[in-house]
């Protein structure tokens, strides 16, 4: 078993990239992205890690050389937020597109404008439907286990898919957590070296990225999204050795105290710690509620959404994006998407809140919950807007 | 068969490859130097190169799914990041060069792209390749539009054409109303180890300078200038007259810039006036005697100032 020390988060997931024995990582400087690069040029520097490390002169070429070093069969790591994932979004999708197995941290940051360089899922939401797996984390652990998890999976020939880890900025990637670190061996039997199933050699000629007449792009975009689907038990069965390895059992859907709960609050990311909290403090109280934590975003889970659910009265789902002009926010738009055809179906209620670093507190969530149930209005609510 | 025709003899060209490393059966317009000129430059390089292609005319000629033109490695990503790709592409190979998992063969990483996918769009990602020092070489094939979408003007477009975005009216008697951008000054101001202007009508000096290019350790750019018969409005077979009217009218000199060192590769005894490289081509129609005067005038003061950055004597 490995070490356990006190480290800001954007550190060792660094750590665990280098651990991970990368061969490029190229990246543009944006808060709060910023420490996990930083402490990656470091170790390139030292010589701790032998990689191109790849001072790019924005994100749109970050992701631009990701797919060239990728498609030369390296191993391939890079980070961004908000404006940088907004910027390289045209490459996000060709990455998907191409197969590259890129791995990315996105440091969780609100879109402008206003300007704001603080915390909600705007950015994550942008690419939602990038064909990328995107894993949303909750602690400093997850996120540090999620690198290792991350290549394994983009790697493997039945998946090569890029895989976007979504970190709450600076409400994970700047706090202190204890951390088990892994050992090298146990990296050596987790992660495989990667073998590309294609890459750019004179040795074997290949053409990538031709164009796709009409006659073909159809074709294409059905075998994309196959092969997105197919990933699902690549990622369980990475979980599950994971779990072996480390004695940390990781799934697509969590439940916490969800055993009889009237009224469920599905969140993803680092507010389900504060969430868990709310339900903890409720259920003192007697109030039978529980919490459903969505770790995987896409693949979505679909089945164990709905097992999870099952049984609730109310669903509160909490957002952390605006969709300008929807019925919902994204979030809410799957949940009530897949209920809506279940026997029994929940109310499912939608508050959008946290946005841009605005703070929530367990009383905050309790608060939701209470006026989630009385609302009849099943459209959504931005929570604590002042007037 | 005349008893002169049988005694020419046609010189063998030293180096000159007989592989074809983009096949025929392409979908490139009828006459087209683009796709000649990057013939020679892959001709050049021989097989141990790998390609990155920009979006536009030669990506779209050479690639429809499941078909390929290419013989050599292949990639393309998107418009505006053949630079950037082809920095991940020599990044990744020197990573996994130095950890023995490719083999230790010396490979030519090349980037490709237009006048659109280089002068504009493509410009941020090649200043920033060009400034981090990648070993590739940039190669642009400037037909000076954007030819690929329908002729619209790009900044390589040179003053007193016309296209479907700068057409000729009252409000705009040249056409375009700005002067091409000096792409090759540009990259030179980089202090990058090697510049150069080429034309697949001098395909020789093309040629050698590509190959000067993979000599080089560091970023290389060459700039060629590629006849587009479709967007000049000239006759398929006239691409190769019109190139070399280019350089010996001064329109596009051919020089070099080799370690800050400046070199013309073509000196013509007298420059051709611009009038007889513009007559035939239809983009130049509508410009009249004044307008020419004031290119000529331009074309003039350039050539002066070329011949002195390249140290030659200007008597005249």
């Amino acid at each position: 078993m490995g070490r356990k020390v006190g480290v800001e988060v954007s550190i060792a997931a660094a750590d665990a990239v280098g651990l991970c024995d990368v061969d490029v990582v190229a990246a543009y400087p944006i808060t709060p992205q910023t420490h996990v690069v930083e402490h990656l040029s470091e170790l390139c520097a030292s010589g701790e890690l032998d990689a191109e490390f790849v001072p790019v002169e924005s994100e749109h070429s970050a992701m631009s050389v990701c797919c060239g070093s990728s498609a030369a069969g390296a191993r391939t790591f890079t980070s961004t937020s908000a404006q940088g994932l907004a910027l390289m979004a045209e490459i996000v999708f060709i990455a998907s597109s191409m197969r590259f197995p890129i791995v990315m941290l996105l440091a969780n940051r609100a879109l402008s404008a206003p300007l704001s360089i603080w915390n909600d899922h705007s950015d994550t939401m942008m690419v939602r439907d990038s064909g990328w797996i995107q894993i949303f984390c909750e602690n400093g652990q997850e996120v540090y286990d999620a690198i290792f998890h991350s290549f394994r999976v983009a790697e493997d020939p039945r998946v090569s898919l890029p895989v976007m880890i979504n970190v709450d900025g600076f409400n994970l990637t700047h706090v202190i957590e204890p951390i088990e670190f892994w050992s090298k061996e146990m990296v050596g039997k987790y992660l495989p070296p990667f073998k590309p199933l294609y890459t750019l050699h004179p040795s074997k000629v290949v053409s990538m990225g031709a164009f796709g007449m009409p006659e073909i792009y159809t074709e294409a975009r059905k075998a994309q999204d196959e092969a997105l689907w197919k990933s699902y038990p690549v990622i369980k069965q990475g979980w599950d050795e994971l779990a072996e390895l480390t004695g940390r059992k990781y799934s697509p859907v969590e439940c916490y105290k969800t055993e009889g709960a009237d009224t469920i609050i599905l969140a993803m990311g680092s507010i389900c710690e504060t969430a868990s909290l709310a339900v903890d403090k409720m259920r003192e109280d007697g109030k039978k509620v529980g919490l459903v934590k969505l770790r995987l975003w896409r693949p979505l889970p679909v089945d164990d959404i709905k097992k999870a659910l099952r049984g609730a009265k109310d669903v509160l789902v909490l957002d952390r994006a605006v969709s300008f002009g929807a019925a919902n926010a994204p979030v809410t738009s799957e949940i009530r998407s897949i209920m809506y055809h279940e026997p029994d179906r929940p109310n499912v209620h939608n508050i959008i809140a946290g946005l841009g670093g605005r703070d929530v507190t367990p009383d905050h969530v309790i608060k939701m919950v209470e006026s989630a149930l009385v609302d009849t209005n099943y459209g959504y609510n931005i929570f604590g807007v002042r007037s | 068969m005349a008893e002169t025709e049988k005694k020419k003899v046609i010189k063998p060209i030293k180096n000159f490859s007989l592989e074809e490393y983009i096949s025929s059966g392409h979908r490139a317009c009828q006459g087209c130097a683009e796709v000649l000129a990057v013939r020679h430059v892959l001709k050049a390089i021989g097989p141990d190169m790998i390609l990155a292609m920009a979006t536009g005319c030669m990506e779209i000629i050479s690639s429809p799914y499941p078909l390929t033109s290419w013989n050599v490695p292949w990639i393309h990503v998107a418009f505006e990041n053949a630079a950037a790709v082809a920095s991940g592409v020599e990044s990744g190979l020197k990573a996994l060069r130095r950890k023995g998992r490719v083999p230790d063969k010396d490979i030519t990483i090349v980037a490709m792209g237009g006048d659109g996918g280089t002068t504009d769009i493509g410009f941020q990602a090649l200043s920033g390749m060009m400034e981090r020092g990648h070993k590739v070489i940039y190669v642009c094939v400037d037909n000076e539009a954007y030819m690929n979408t329908g002729i619209q003007r790009s900044s390589s477009t040179p003053f007193g054409a016309t296209t479907t975005t700068s057409p000729a009216g009252k409000n705009a008697p040249a056409g375009q109303m700005t002067w091409k951008k000096d792409m090759v000054a540009i990259a030179a101001a980089h202090g990058i180890p090697y510049t150069a202007t080429a034309c697949p009508s001098f395909f020789t000096d093309l040629q050698k300078k590509v190959q000067k290019a993979k000599e080089i350790q560091g970023p290389s750019y060459i700039h060629i200038l590629s006849v587009c018969p479709t967007g000049w409005r000239i006759q398929p077979n006239k691409a190769i007259e019109y190139g070399q009217l280019a350089v010996d009218s001064g329109v596009f000199p051919l020089y070099e810039v080799e370690q800050g060192i400046w070199k013309l590769n073509r000196k013509p005894k007298e420059l051709k006036p611009v009038s007889e490289y513009f007559k035939g081509q239809g983009r130049y129609r509508h410009l009249d005697e004044s307008l020419t005067t004031e290119i000529q005038e331009k074309i003039n003061s350039r050539w002066k100032k070329l011949l002195d950055q390249c140290g030659e004597k200007t008597e005249k």
